[in-house]
């Protein structure tokens, strides 16, 4: 992965690129390493003299409703949040290299009523779609919403592939490739798809900023992860009972949020001026 | 021009008639009917569940469904709510005035102030001032709205007392137009703030992108030899250009702020269609959530269509293709 790497240098070498993804190495440390040095997010440390406790040096972020560390709860909410982001946008990504690569490379008919899916998949915003979903069945597992966000994330990813394929498939190197015989198979995943890989990286990483977001105003809106579990959206939830006793509570889940989608937006950003100079 | 705009037009129909018919399918794709979760915590008999069944023809096959809840929909019928027992249709049309309000005044907001900020961030590139307001741009739109909107309702709303913490009118407000009117103000500042906020970063950064794009080609600088004020070639001159391609991005902003009402609405308790979508999201009433997402759509749809046409009419060249 020598690309992948001289990506990754030149974000760093970008200032904001630099601070985005040193925040998101804190964050997945932090997430992985928390539970060594951090009380269980689970612990009740007592209902009646701590609950809703002001930040302390014993609970630096103060304590819930639930007298639950606070600061306990945000860090293994980075962990679910991070989680879900990350394998619901590697699963829109691949549905979407996998739509759009069939679309351009196939073209007529398959192109057409794909592209017109999409087009009616598109009119709907996404938390649309999901609120649909998601409000009528019992109770979903996390499984289960991780799939759904990343099958509800795909369209614009596939008409962002398609539109390269249908420009790259008429390169010269590519017509060379044909003429000498490459099978269909190689076309695709020697040249097309290899081709494409910068525009998707760059959609994948802003990605994860938006599924963040989806997935926090999912949670805040009850249809997301399910309590017990904490998650940053949930923990805001609960807060707006408490907003004026304990605005701790609600605060530091919400700037966790804010920080992450930015830093995540920032390393996109950077990436994009890296592997796409014509849109700097 | 006839017949692009034909075209144009069957293309936005066929495009809606593909979302209604892919929701419709969408709702009935995970297990569990729309029923059951009306049933729990209610004492309901077999027979009062069959009754309810019936009555929203959950007992018909799919395709049935869709049939009648399509033939429903091109009459302007979209159902009856179960929480409210009252026409889907009727409820939106009431709620209708408030969203289109405060929509109203944020895009007001993204077009003046979002577009001046922009200018100025392209004029000065690469200045201090262009890279903290990038920044903050990109902060607001990684801010949670309803996280945002939470924070200011308690803060300004509750531990300043400056403006309400929510709602859309106070009940012991003074009678007469001016009164009304400032008291309507005062409750429209804090969501209108809020989701101004998270969506304007978008119409800063492409104001931007086109402002950069176009002070670099060279009637500007043949407007600056001429010895023309830097004001004037940035406003009259470059602008004017600029501010097409930002016209364009109306079609993909819309559902950010759709999306963002929908928090925004609910945690200010404004009374408009997104607290109306979220109490459906809270109340399992599917046919009014169903209801509130196909209008969502036409409105994406017509706002695309619209600014196409309007993208058309101001320049020629994009008929030909």
């Amino acid at each position: 992965m020598t690309a992948g790497g001289g990506a990754l240098r030149g974000v760093w070498r970008a200032s904001s690129g630099r601070a985005g993804l040193a925040f998101l190495l804190f964050l997945v440390l932090l997430a992985l390493a928390g539970p060594l040095f951090l009380p269980d997010p689970f612990r009740q440390f007592g209902l009646l003299e701590l609950a809703d406790a002001r930040p302390s040096a014993e609970h630096p972020f103060g304590t819930d409703q639930l007298s639950r560390d606070v600061l306990s709860r945000v860090v293994s909410g980075a962990r679910v949040s991070l989680a879900v982001a990350a394998l619901a946008v590697a699963l829109s990504v691949t549905l979407g290299a996998g739509v759009g690569l069939v679309a351009g490379y196939l073209g007529g008919a398959v192109d057409g009523v794909l592209m017109r899916l999409v087009d009616g998949a598109l009119a709907v915003p996404r938390l649309f779609l999901l609120l649909l979903v998601l409000a009528v069945p019992e109770r979903v597992p996390l499984v289960a919403l991780i799939v759904l966000i990343g099958a509800t994330g795909w369209f614009a990813t596939s008409r962002l592939v398609r539109a390269e394929v249908l420009r790259i498939r008429e390169e010269a190197y590519v017509r060379a490739a044909e003429a000498l015989g490459a099978s269909r198979r190689r076309i695709i995943f020697r040249h097309l798809l290899v081709n494409t890989a910068g525009p998707l990286l760059v959609t994948a990483t802003l990605g994860v900023g938006d599924v963040i977001l989806l997935e926090a105003g999912l949670s805040f809106l009850g249809l997301g992860v399910q309590p017990p579990t904490p998650s940053w959206g949930g923990m805001i939830l609960d807060a707006r009972s408490v907003l004026v006793t304990a605005p701790w509570v609600g605060i530091f889940p919400g700037i966790a949020i804010t920080l992450t989608v930015l830093a995540t937006n920032l390393v996109g950003d950077a990436l994009r001026d890296v592997l796409d100079p014509r849109g700097a | 021009m006839g017949r692009w705009l034909l075209r144009r037009t069957v293309q936005a129909a066929v495009t809606l008639a593909v979302a209604v018919v892919l929701l419709f399918l969408l709702m009935h794709v995970l297990p569990g009917d729309p029923l059951s979760r009306l049933e729990e915590g209610r004492p309901l008999t077999a027979a009062q569940t069959e009754a309810l069944r019936a009555r929203y023809g959950l007992d018909r096959p799919l395709l049935s469904q869709l049939g009648t809840f399509l033939s429903g929909l091109a009459r302007g019928d979209l159902g009856t709510s179960i929480e409210y027992g009252r026409p889907v249709s009727t409820l939106i049309v009431e709620r209708l005035p408030a969203t289109l309000l405060l929509g109203g005044s944020v895009l007001l907001l993204n077009f003046t102030v979002g577009l001046w900020l922009g200018v100025r961030q392209a004029v000065r590139k690469g200045s201090t001032e262009d890279r903290w307001l990038t920044t903050l741009s990109l902060a607001g739109y990684a801010t949670p709205s309803f996280w945002l909107g939470l924070v200011l309702a308690w803060l300004v709303g509750i531990e300043w007392r400056l403006l309400p913490p929510a709602g859309m009118r106070d009940p012991l407000a003074e009678s007469g137009f001016l009164a009304t009117a400032g008291d309507l103000l005062r409750h429209l500042v804090l969501p209108a703030l809020t989701l101004s906020v998270v969506s304007i970063a978008g119409t800063m950064r492409y104001q931007r992108d086109a402002m950069l794009e176009t002070l670099r080609l060279p009637y500007i600088v043949t407007a600056r030899a001429k010895g023309l004020s830097e004001e004037r070639v940035t406003w009259r001159h470059a602008w004017r250009n600029a501010l097409f391609p930002v016209l364009t991005l109306f079609g993909l902003w819309l559902p950010v702020l759709v999306t963002g009402s929908v928090f925004v609405e609910a945690v200010f308790a404004w009374p408009g269609l997104g607290s109306l979508a979220a109490a459906a999201v809270g109340n399992r009433d599917y046919p009014l959530l169903m209801g509130a997402t196909v209008l969502v759509a036409v409105i994406v749809v017509g706002a695309n269509l619209l600014t196409d046409l309007a993208y058309a009419a101001l320049d020629p060249r994009v008929r030909l293709t």
